[in-house]
């Protein structure tokens, strides 16, 4: 998001309590690390615990994807074409035994579409921890076993459709899994380039002020001030079109980073800004500590808190941005699956209107982005634990 | 006052000229330049240029010089009124682009004031209300607002307007006033259209001027001067209204200048997904043929609008803050 947050919480100093007794509940506060006060401010906001438990789980999905996928993303099949999601039944008869119905297709002979009918003579049993496609379990240990799956002999990929198919008969569940992957890892790696960037350009300007500081301010100001995504699109639009997936992926974080790192360095210079001139720094200098370890041991930690925070608040711009790039054709291409890849179906009302669930992956981005935003609140809020 | 609008002038030519060759860099990436697309076009449909022709054509576009001299003349050629041909489309720049930069800054101009026509009241209410109901509401709403990219919720509206409505709601015009000269009827068919494309632009920059609007003006609530007022019995309306909005209103204004840049950039995308005639669509698919002109122009154009609005809200901005005029005096 552009534009500059605001903190509500005032700095307040605390008065001297009026008893000198001292309970053991203020002892443990005194004694406390600064670490442990934030964690203790930041376990009193619900709202970013919970969001920060969403993020693990995105993660988690992220890293388990081919294990939470029970179909081959990039199995297509012009017979399992746009088939609606299909419901999953948890009991049978009273008891716990998950299935689902079989679906028969054909095409309607008037208008030409694909039409779907529930078999409801035939019950497919989901079975837990069942064997499906072949694939390396966190990229090292090769196996076959999904959490879903079905009964031996049977094919996932032509029987389970939870989340429906896309125009392609691919499985829309295992791709969004996929997909989740690359999304979530590309804010990720993103927000790191714009991490050393913002730093490196933030601390620079605000160590050293001066010339240098006007000139950073000035190119901060002018990267602000210009429409980003066309920008975007151009850049986005020269990568070569025989690029490998990987290349492109890379080339599509350097993108979005080099335009999203002012917020993170205006952070960083704010700090050192604040922080230069206390007594601590100070002395430090007095004593003789070269820059380097003035900076990194000095200064660097008693930030750390404050770089999170913002980094996390970076994030779902990141994440919007692969998103919508990907979205107009311009950042991540199919074969490779994101978020913005799969909203590209999504793209004609025509098409959503009679297939609703194309726009299925749009959930996940909002949530993650409302997760995120959250989860950076609350991080803001406990980095600087000394306040009220 | 004067030497601070002077400097933010310097910096905007800065940023037109930053911008410029940002926007000659973009065209120039791409490997092989317009003429090789032009070839290939022609092998798809069956005619074959020879090495002779394709040479001539690159020497008619100025394409065998180096960059920096093709920079230059392109500046020299702007100056000079002439954006140069539309490789693609075989006209003037300015022809193919027509009415869509007017168009695109009216649609973004649109999103701006609805922002703040909404963001005022409502951020007055939250933060008078603070934790009413209706505060609950808006910063529900408002996190919606800023969680949801805005070609999604284009996308949403759309949808919901075609399933229950039956209408296509996108789109500026009215079909039958699409390729109509302009008239006041066209001008009022446009006004209908607006507001849909400009709250979905606006809806997220509203969200975060609503929160910037609260956060300041509960705490000037907070402050002695409003107790005594109103100990001194003015009313509600006026001890808000006076003093407190007045001082919660300059941060809100200075973020304008973020804000239009962003709204801007939004009104591309969003084009797309509604169909507006604005410089969006015509930009993809300039930036996807390689027509360097065309995408150059409009990349330009773009930063230029959205400079000149930002130079416009600082100098409205130290209109209404005494504070920043006598800073700088």
């Amino acid at each position: 998001m552009a534009g500059p947050r605001l903190s509500l919480d005032p700095m307040t100093i605390t008065e001297a309590p009026a008893t000198t007794r001292v309970t053991p509940a203020d002892e443990r506060i005194f004694v406390a690390s600064q670490w442990q006060l934030m964690w203790w401010r930041f376990r009193k906001h619900k709202l970013a615990m919970v969001s920060g438990l969403i993020v693990i789980g995105f993660y988690l999905a992220a890293l388990g994807a081919d294990f939470l996928a029970y179909a081959d993303p990039h199995t297509s099949e012009a017979q399992r074409s746009l088939m609606p999601p299909q419901p999953l039944y948890f009991f049978d008869a009273w008891r716990f035994s998950p299935y689902v119905y079989g679906i028969k297709g054909r095409r309607d002979p008037i208008t030409f579409k694909r039409v779907y009918q529930v078999d409801a003579n035939q019950k497919i049993p989901v079975r837990f921890f069942a064997r499906g496609f072949e694939y390396k379990f966190l990229g090292l240990i090769p196996t076959n076993i999904h959490l879903l799956g079905v009964n031996e002999g049977l094919e996932a990929e032509k029987t389970m459709f939870l989340l429906g198919t896309d125009v392609q008969g691919r499985d829309l569940w295992s791709r969004l899994l996929y997909a989740t992957r690359i999304s979530m890892t590309i804010g990720l790696v993103g927000v790191t380039l714009s991490l050393f960037l913002g730093v490196l350009l933030g601390g620079f300007s605000g160590f050293y002020g001066g010339l240098a500081d006007t000139i950073i301010q000035r190119i901060i100001e002018i990267l602000r001030s210009i429409p980003t995504i066309p920008l975007w699109m151009g850049l986005a639009a020269a990568l070569p079109r025989e690029w490998s997936i990987l290349q492109v992926y890379f080339a599509i974080t350097i993108i979005i980073s080099l335009l999203g790192w002012t917020e993170l360095a205006r952070v960083v210079r704010g700090r050192f800004l604040a922080l230069r001139e206390e007594d601590f720094v100070v002395s430090a200098r007095l004593v003789g500590c070269s820059q380097m370890r003035i900076i990194f041991v000095h200064m660097v930690p008693s930030f750390m808190s404050h770089i999170i925070a913002a980094t996390t608040l970076a994030l779902p711009a990141m994440i919007i941005s692969e998103t919508s790039l990907s979205f107009l054709g311009l950042g991540l291409r199919p074969p490779a699956i994101s978020w913005g890849v799969l909203l590209q179906q999504a793209q004609n009302v025509q098409t959503v209107a009679i297939s609703p669930w194309l726009m299925l992956p749009s959930l996940p981005v909002i949530v993650a982005v409302l997760a995120f935003n959250f989860l950076g609140d609350g991080l803001r809020d406990a980095a600087d634990p000394y306040g009220h | 006052m004067l030497t601070y609008i002077a400097r933010r002038i310097v910096l905007a030519i800065f940023t037109v000229w930053a911008v410029s060759v940002l926007a000659f860099v973009i065209i120039q990436l791409p490997p092989g330049d317009y003429i090789t697309s032009y070839i290939a076009q022609m092998a798809a449909t069956g005619s074959i240029v020879t090495e002779q022709e394709a040479e001539n054509l690159r020497i008619q576009y100025g394409l065998d010089q180096p960059i920096y001299v093709q920079y230059c003349k392109w500046m020299v050629m702007i100056a000079q009124g002439n954006f140069g041909l539309s490789m693609e489309w075989r006209r003037p720049v300015v022809e193919v682009i027509g009415d869509r930069l007017w168009l695109t800054m009216i649609v973004s101009f649109a999103a701006l004031l609805l922002t703040w026509v909404l963001a005022l009241p409502i951020g007055i209410y939250s933060a008078v209300r603070q934790y009413s109901l209706g505060d609950y509401t808006f910063t529900f709403i408002g996190f919606i607002g800023l969680a949801v990219p805005n070609f999604l919720l284009a996308l949403v509206i759309l949808y919901f307007g075609f399933v229950f409505f039956d209408a296509n709601i996108g789109g500026l015009f009215s079909v039958e006033y699409q390729d109509a000269p302009w008239s006041i009827a066209k001008v009022w068919d446009m006004a209908k259209h607006l507001p849909i494309p400009a709250l979905i632009l606006g809806l997220a920059g509203t969200a975060q001027q609503i929160r910037i609007m609260r956060a300041n003006l509960l705490d000037e609530l907070r402050k002695p001067y409003v107790v005594t007022a109103r100990a001194k019995g003015l009313s509600e309306a006026k001890v808000i209204v006076k003093y407190p909005v007045r001082v919660a209103l300059n941060p809100f204004a200075s973020t304008i200048g973020y804000l239009f840049p962003y709204i801007v950039s939004g009104s591309i995308i969003v084009s797309l997904v509604l169909g507006l005639p604005t410089v969006g669509p015509l930009l993809l698919k300039a930036l996807i043929a390689q027509d360097m002109f065309l995408a150059g122009t409009i990349v330009l154009m773009l930063g230029v609008m959205t400079v000149v609005g930002t130079l416009i809200s600082d100098i409205i901005l130290v209109w209404i803050d005494p504070r920043i005029r006598l800073e700088d005096t």
